[in-house]
């Protein structure tokens, strides 16, 4: 979005803080900012994921002490890679902010667990769906699917029904 | 007591068996999803059923009934075979709601289309949840079952 | 062996498995405890045994289709579930609703709380030997259910609300009904309080048991009754006041130490605050409509599709079809009993959510078993589990 349509979107306080400060503060590596629905989502670049958290988390007027969630989103089809999504909350200021990060597949995201540790059971969750690697995540393994599970349940490429087993007769029958 | 003071009563073995075994059915407590919540209530104040003999213990070695209460995942199947194995003979499976009969609403990847592909079941319960007094009716309706049960003569066939 | 020949008493690290089936566990967890004796040195939780795909069903159904299976999610208190998707999607369209519909909401979300926390707190005595706490808990409970059962039917899955309002008004009697209730609450709750409050064996096992931090709690992402045991006053309700919470006078109760026994106090004094809620919005309730008055997202009340020709074609349209949110993401988050739930709804413009992921406060709550247990005994673990209330099918999805 352009610069003057941010402005008016969002009351000043918001703009000035949200989005001003951030965006000169890290320039290029916010490659883009939407705004809707009064909520304000930031693309950053892979590399510079962990400087702009930290800097959110400890810059005295965000105070993004609160790590709401992570997620991942497949849209391979559209723009041909994975979103990992950041929801921050800063209890102090009231403030809600989201981040995006696009990954190519095989490409790994560096996690945030050494910030908030309530990211970990979020990117085991993401990793589990998605197959999206978080490098430096203390105990990556699949946390909902029993370990042997082959295949990412939430990509877009996977079937609801799954694969025909012993207890899913309805299932797909598996392409070898 | 009437008839029974002084008095010899004729009956068979398999009448005066399947009357105990069904006069006192002890489930295990063991909820796997919503259902598990009309269960409790089942057998919390309004409900109450005590009153049925139907005492819910906390282990699979004490227990009769096996009340698949909830939606069971590929995940959670093995521990339900091995809980199952774990139970004393004569055993019985009660699937509770939609889920545990066919996979209820969820047809998905995760979800494991019915109890019976796990384990035999007796009574289906239908009901997303079905209310406690549906289960109570399935209760009575697994008593009755058991009623109709000759135990000698699944002993015979077993033999 | 020392030199005057004493032997030194070792133990050796035993690994313990808890649950999947185990009575306490509140429903199917599988924790896999480190210990040293009696003593915790590590609680690993092993989730997923309830893993039902919700969010993959999301993607393959129309928006209002998957307001029954949020149902499922949170299933002892159903109502928040739907009302925070609803207020997602509501968010996504950019549609408002009438004031009576939005009071609505929030007197069945109240007693949605109430009965939550009941089952909490009735549980939790169960967990920790107090049997008859959860008898008398069921009781009200009970009460509330039958509210819900005159409003929608059912007693676990209520499926009420509805993009755009409820699905129908309050019926008659409910008022009085549910002032009834109202009424008599407060003093059930010093009842229980009577049973626990003061009662030794309950204080030795929850006091100074599970101690949390305030910054460790926000740094693991706790939210609702189990961080405010922990000192932070943070209730979305009063925050970032939705629906009509900003016009009711009610305490956001919060605790000092952050042990199990603070977050057992702001559960019992989060029911009276609900109570108080339900009692206000009773009484400022006003007339008018409770469905906001758009045919494409809202369908037509039952009499009118046996009346009127084009009610009826738009029930059609909008069941078959459904409708088309503007190309988005959005995000919408409650206070329900057990914390934050929010709905992170992308919309690709078609009629079926792109993605919706559901943050579930109790899949998040749940990190903080280990630091909460690490150090305590056995014992403790279930006080803890307790405390944190977690319910599995929102925890696995």
């Amino acid at each position: 979005m352009e610069e003057k349509d941010l402005e008016k979107e969002l009351p000043s306080l918001q703009y000035s803080l949200l989005v001003k400060k951030i965006r000169d503060k890290f320039g290029e590596s916010i490659r883009e900012t939407k705004v809707f629905r009064g909520e304000i989502t930031h693309v950053v670049g892979k590399d510079a994921l962990i400087d702009i958290c930290r800097f959110l988390k400890d810059e005295a007027d965000l105070q993004f002490a609160f790590l709401s969630d992570v997620l991942g989103v497949d849209c391979r089809e559209s723009i041909s890679c994975f979103e990992v999504v950041y929801h921050l909350y800063s209890i102090p200021h009231k403030f809600r902010i989201r981040l995006k990060v696009r990954v190519k597949e095989n490409e790994s995201v560096p996690s945030v667990t050494s910030m908030w540790r309530s990211a970990d059971f979020a990117e085991r969750e993401t990793f589990d769906m998605f197959g999206i690697v978080f490098e430096g995540h203390p105990n990556l393994k699949r946390i909902y699917m029993p370990l042997e599970w082959e295949g990412y349940p939430l990509r877009k490429d996977y079937p609801l029904v799954g694969y025909k087993d012993e207890y899913n007769p309805f299932g797909v029958e598996k392409k070898l | 007591m009437g008839i029974t003071e002084g008095n010899v009563l004729f009956t068979t073995v398999d009448n005066i068996v399947s009357w105990g075994r069904r006069s006192a059915l002890w489930p295990m407590t063991f909820g796997l999803a919503c259902c598990a919540i009309e269960m409790i209530a089942a057998g919390c104040s309004r409900y109450d059923t005590d009153r049925f003999g139907i005492i819910f213990r906390p282990s699979p070695r004490q227990s009769d009934v096996m009340i698949i209460a909830g939606t069971m995942t590929k995940k959670m199947a093995p521990a339900i075979k091995r809980l199952y194995a774990q139970m004393p003979e004569p055993k019985w499976v009660i699937a509770m709601g939609g889920c545990a009969s066919a996979g209820g609403p969820f047809n998905t990847y995760s979800v494991v289309q019915g109890a019976d592909l796990v384990v035999p079941v007796d009574v289906y319960i239908p009901g997303c949840p079905p209310r406690p007094e549906a289960l109570m009716y399935g209760f009575l309706q697994l008593q009755e079952k058991i009623r109709r049960e000759m135990p000698s003569v699944f002993a015979k066939i077993k033999a | 062996m020392d030199n005057n020949g004493n032997q030194e008493i070792t133990t050796k690290e035993v690994t313990l498995n808890m649950g999947p089936q185990h009575p306490s566990t509140h429903g199917v967890m599988h924790l896999v405890l480190h210990m040293q004796g009696e003593k915790i040195i590590r609680v690993v939780p092993d989730i997923g045994f309830l893993h039902r795909g919700m969010e993959k069903i999301a993607e393959n159904l129309l928006y209002p289709q998957f307001v029954p299976y949020t149902d499922r999610l949170d299933y002892l208190s159903s109502m928040t579930n739907n009302l925070s998707y609803v207020m997602a999607v509501e968010k996504l369209l950019g549609i408002d609703i009438p004031e009576r519909g939005k009071y609505v909401r929030v007197i069945v979300s109240e007693l949605s709380r109430i009965s939550s926390h009941l089952l909490a707190v009735g549980a939790w005595g169960l967990d920790l030997g107090a049997v008859t706490l959860v008898l008398y808990a069921f009781r009200e409970r009970e009460m509330i259910m039958d509210l819900f059962e005159m409003l929608c039917g059912a007693r676990l899955t209520y499926n009420y609300m509805r993009i755009g309002g409820v699905r129908g008004d309050l019926p008659p009697n409910f008022k009085e009904k549910c002032k009834d209730f109202i009424d008599i609450f407060p003093k059930r709750v010093d009842e229980y309080e009577q049973l626990l409050t003061g009662n030794r064996i309950w204080l030795q096992r929850n006091k100074n048991v599970g101690v949390i931090s305030a910054d460790d709690a926000i740094n693991l992402g706790l939210t609702g009754p189990s961080l405010r045991g922990s000192g932070v006053t943070w209730d979305i309700r009063k925050d970032t006041p939705y629906l009509v919470y900003d016009r009711f006078d009610f305490k956001v109760p919060t605790g000092e130490n952050g042990d199990c026994f603070d977050r057992y106090m702001c559960r019992v004094e989060e029911m009276r605050q609900a109570a108080r809620i339900v009692a206000q919005a009773l009484e400022q309730i006003p007339d008018g409509p409770v469905n906001a008055d758009l045919p494409e997202f809202v369908p037509p009340s039952r009499k009118d599709i046996t009346t009127n020709m084009e009610a009826l074609i738009h029930h059609f349209k909008l069941i078959s079809d459904g409708f088309k949110p503007p190309k988005g993401e959005v995000y919408s988050s409650i206070e329900a009993p057990k914390g934050e739930l929010g709905f992170y709804i992308v919309s690709d413009g078609s009629e079926r959510p792109f993605r919706v992921k559901i943050r579930a406060p109790s899949f998040v709550n749940l990190q903080s078993v280990d630091p909460m247990a690490r150090g305590a005994y056995f014992a403790d673990v279930v006080a803890v589990i307790s405390s944190l209330d977690p319910v599995f099918g929102e925890v696995d999805k």
